[in-house]
């Protein structure tokens, strides 16, 4: 059985709360965090739903206590908020003891601030301190800095809605080869125009909340998070005697090679992943106890991953769900969120059922799991599939 | 631990570096801030209809995959590891700029697909049909360092034995006037010959893509041993020496090792000190090399230096143009690259013959 990956500390804002406690406490109500889009101002606004954080940029800035002349782009502060969450949780008071390392996800990076100022910027120069940071890096350097993080790695991923997921497998491939002790794992996505009409224009937004795995899904709503886990090798978790709070065991990353933007009809991407991620954590399709799905309740995804799931479990399809219908979709933070949210499922041994559900899709009879559900669970498998192919499924586990 | 290897290399550049059987026989002088790929003909390699969709940054990456694929004689790879500072630049402005001009009504997708960061290796895998591990890294000036030291975890430990490497960034001209306004890019003239005296702030930039097969297998077309990479978020000035004599330990070499340090002076009086620190006090007596007056500055820029050290290991020739100084020099056996921008995002790579 091959080794899993300590996991020591989680830190999370999303739609449905500001840090784990309240985002596990609006998952177990059912308490969706979609609504009217109201911090950007866009003509599509009453034609799409959104998830946004309730607090604004300034408030956020206040939160960290940066000064006011800082280039913060919004992605950088949720990013920095859960990052800091996650770094307080797995207790680390000197950050630089041991080799520690951050691996960041974005798609949207500093985008929030250039389509704000594209044009001003030429003609004053009262914004100009944005402009350095709209490269996707920017924000990555900037949570290394909040966590005191000096001459180490740090990195940045942007593989589309999977872009979380590989840095989590980056992490803890980093973690088993020696090259850190330590390292912050996750992604931070805002909302911005740029997505809003992206998405738009390839009519995959839903004018209503978002439904996964229902016959009649009219596409996603996009969603804002940020969330970071911390990975730590065995020999820091002894050392320090740390609290291990779930395991990185298996993760599989394949591309689907189909389409720019669409997954294949069959999940071949998809499958691959999962069957990767079974193989590199020493488990068969039986051993996994829950699928917290990308379900992004989009006609494509939800059908070529069902299929993707069946072509790998067979007949004993284990309880899946997904929790976009709460969050939206978080894009590169995808795959942080959920992986907060399957360690929370694995601690507190429940399944979060899945919303919004009506009608069973013909294409296939598994059903999602429709109701709240207390079971023992020992693992739990995160898929996260984005454009360009990119298919990312990481697993967890309770024991090592 | 395997070793591993540069068994091809590929380089779309401002200079016409696309043809390996030259080594900058003839150089480009540029004249001006803003220096653009000399591009091979594309229609060699994908179909004209299929080019005239493609945004530049995914046909110069397309091309160079293949010409690299081409070179290690293979069909497949088992991984695709693209790094991109700032992905198909040109396809994010016309997106959001229709969005801002036309006030988010009549636009298309394609910009917007375009505009992703994988795209480029998405598109590559598609090419190829390579439904293997796909990471795109998006980091700065470490972006094509971060493909780098993952290609070579997976080699090393027998995950893969292929895999295709690249750095690829293009300029947009929006940008370009954005990054003019702060001074990243000089106000003043400059060409290919003076930048790197120039002594005033910004450089040139620049595009390009640079991809290359890295194997634990080694083989006839094998350029060179890979022997480490390391990454730095930050670094203090005075620590630059210190720690690389430090890395060559780690590796069991000293400074009388190095043959050739390639360093990533860019021309910018604020940041070139970074570089200025080896070359006037460790590798004061080694032969310095400098690329960037060739290709200009872009986050991607460092693959092109590793283009030129390959070259330099396998041909065993050094380029006057490239030459910071001039030292009596006779077998190149190990070369050092080092490489940051504006003082962060710091790079170490050794390569070695083989």
């Amino acid at each position: 059985m091959n080794k899993g990956v300590a996991i020591t500390g989680m830190g999370i804002i999303s739609a449905i709360g500001n840090n784990v406690a309240e985002n596990f406490q609006s998952l177990i109500e059912s308490k969706k965090g979609i609504s009217r889009i109201s911090k950007i101002d866009t003509i599509h606004k009453n034609d799409i739903m959104v998830g946004e954080i309730d607090y604004t940029n300034s408030q956020l800035e206040q939160l960290l206590g940066l000064s006011p002349d800082n280039n913060f782009s919004r992605t950088g502060l949720l990013g920095t908020v859960a990052a800091k969450e996650a770094v307080a949780h797995a207790g680390i008071n000197d950050i630089n003891k041991y080799k520690t390392g951050l691996i960041s996800a974005t798609s949207v990076g500093g985008m929030d601030m250039t389509e704000k100022f594209y044009y001003q910027y030429l003609e004053n120069n009262t914004n100009h301190k944005y402009i350095e940071g709209h490269h996707a890096g920017d924000s990555t350097q900037k949570i290394a800095e909040q966590l005191g993080i000096e001459k180490s790695l740090i990195t940045t991923i942007s593989t589309a809605c999977s872009s979380a997921a590989n840095a989590i497998m980056l992490g803890a491939r980093l973690i088993k080869s020696g090259q850190l002790d330590r390292v912050i794992v996750g992604g931070s996505d805002c909302m911005s125009k740029f997505t809003i009409n992206g998405f738009k224009t390839l009519m995959i937004l839903s004018d209503t909340y978002n439904t996964p795995f229902d016959e009649n899904r009219k596409g996603l709503n996009l969603g804002e998070a940020a969330a970071f886990l911390v990975l730590e090798s065995d020999t820091v978790v002894k050392a320090e005697n740390k609290t291990v709070i779930a395991y990185v065991k298996g993760y599989g990353n394949a591309n689907d090679a189909f389409h720019q933007t669409a997954s294949s009809d069959h999940g071949d991407g998809a499958t691959l992943a999962m069957e990767k991620a079974l193989q590199v954590a020493g488990y068969t399709a039986n051993d996994i106890d829950y699928i917290n799905a990308h379900g992004t309740a989009t006609g494509n995804n939800d059908l070529s991953e069902g299929r993707a799931i069946i072509r790998v479990f067979g007949e004993n399809v284990p309880e899946f769900s997904s929790t976009k219908a709460y969050t939206g979709h978080t894009l590169a933070a995808a795959g942080a969120i959920e992986a907060v949210y399957s360690i929370l499922a694995l601690q507190n041994n429940v399944i979060y059922p899945n919303l919004n559900y009506k009608t069973q899709m013909k294409e296939f009879n598994i059903t999602p799991q429709l109701e709240f559900k207390e079971k023992t669970l020992k693992t739990v498998m995160s898929n996260s599939f984005g454009f360009g192919g990119n298919c990312s499924t990481v697993i967890f586990s309770k024991e090592q | 631990m395997n070793k591993v290897y540069i068994n091809s290399i590929s380089s779309i550049s401002p200079q016409k570096t696309f043809d390996n059987s030259e080594f900058l026989n003839e150089v480009i002088n540029h004249e001006n801030q803003v220096v653009f790929a000399v591009e091979p003909i594309y229609k060699d390699y994908i179909p004209p209809a299929a080019a005239r969709r493609m945004a530049k940054g995914i046909k110069m990456g397309v091309v160079a995959s293949k010409m690299a694929l081409k070179e290690a004689e293979l069909e497949h790879v088992d991984a695709i590891i693209t790094g991109t500072g700032m992905g198909c630049l040109r396809d994010s402005e016309k997106f959001l700029s229709a969005i801002i001009d036309n006030n988010e009504q009549f636009l298309t997708p394609t910009s917007f697909i375009q505009s992703t960061h994988n795209t480029v290796g998405g598109q590559i895998a598609l090419e190829l049909q390579c439904k293997g591990y796909n990471f795109t890294y998006v980091h700065g000036s470490n972006s094509f360092e971060s493909a780098l030291l993952d290609a070579k975890l997976q080699l090393e430990l027998n995950e893969a034995q292929n895999i295709l490497v690249g750095g690829v960034d293009e300029l947009g001209d929006h940008t370009t006037k954005l990054q003019q306004l702060i001074h990243l890019i000089k106000n003043e003239a400059i060409t290919t010959n003076t930048l790197l005296k120039s002594k005033t702030k910004g450089s040139m930039f620049g595009e390009g893509a640079s991809f290359f097969v890295l194997s634990n297998k080694k083989q006839a077309s094998t350029y060179a041993e890979l022997v480490s990479v390391k990454m730095y978020n930050t670094l203090p000035l005075d620590e630059v020496s210190g720690l690389t004599t430090n890395f060559l330990k780690k590796n069991n070499l000293t400074i009388e090792d190095i043959d050739i340090v390639v360093l990533g002076n860019n021309g910018d009086i604020d940041f070139d000190g970074y570089f200025n620190q080896l070359t006037s006090t460790v590798f004061n007596n080694t032969q310095q090399v400098c690329y960037k007056h060739l290709c200009g500055e872009f986050n991607t820029a460092s693959p092109f230096g590793i283009w030129i050290a390959s070259k330099i290991l396998k041909t065993q020739s050094l380029p006057d143009i490239l030459k910071l100084n001039d030292k009596e020099t006779g077998s190149f056996k190990n070369i050092l690259l080092y490489n940051q921008y504006r003082g962060e995002n710091h790079s170490f790579t050794l390569l070695k013959t083989c």
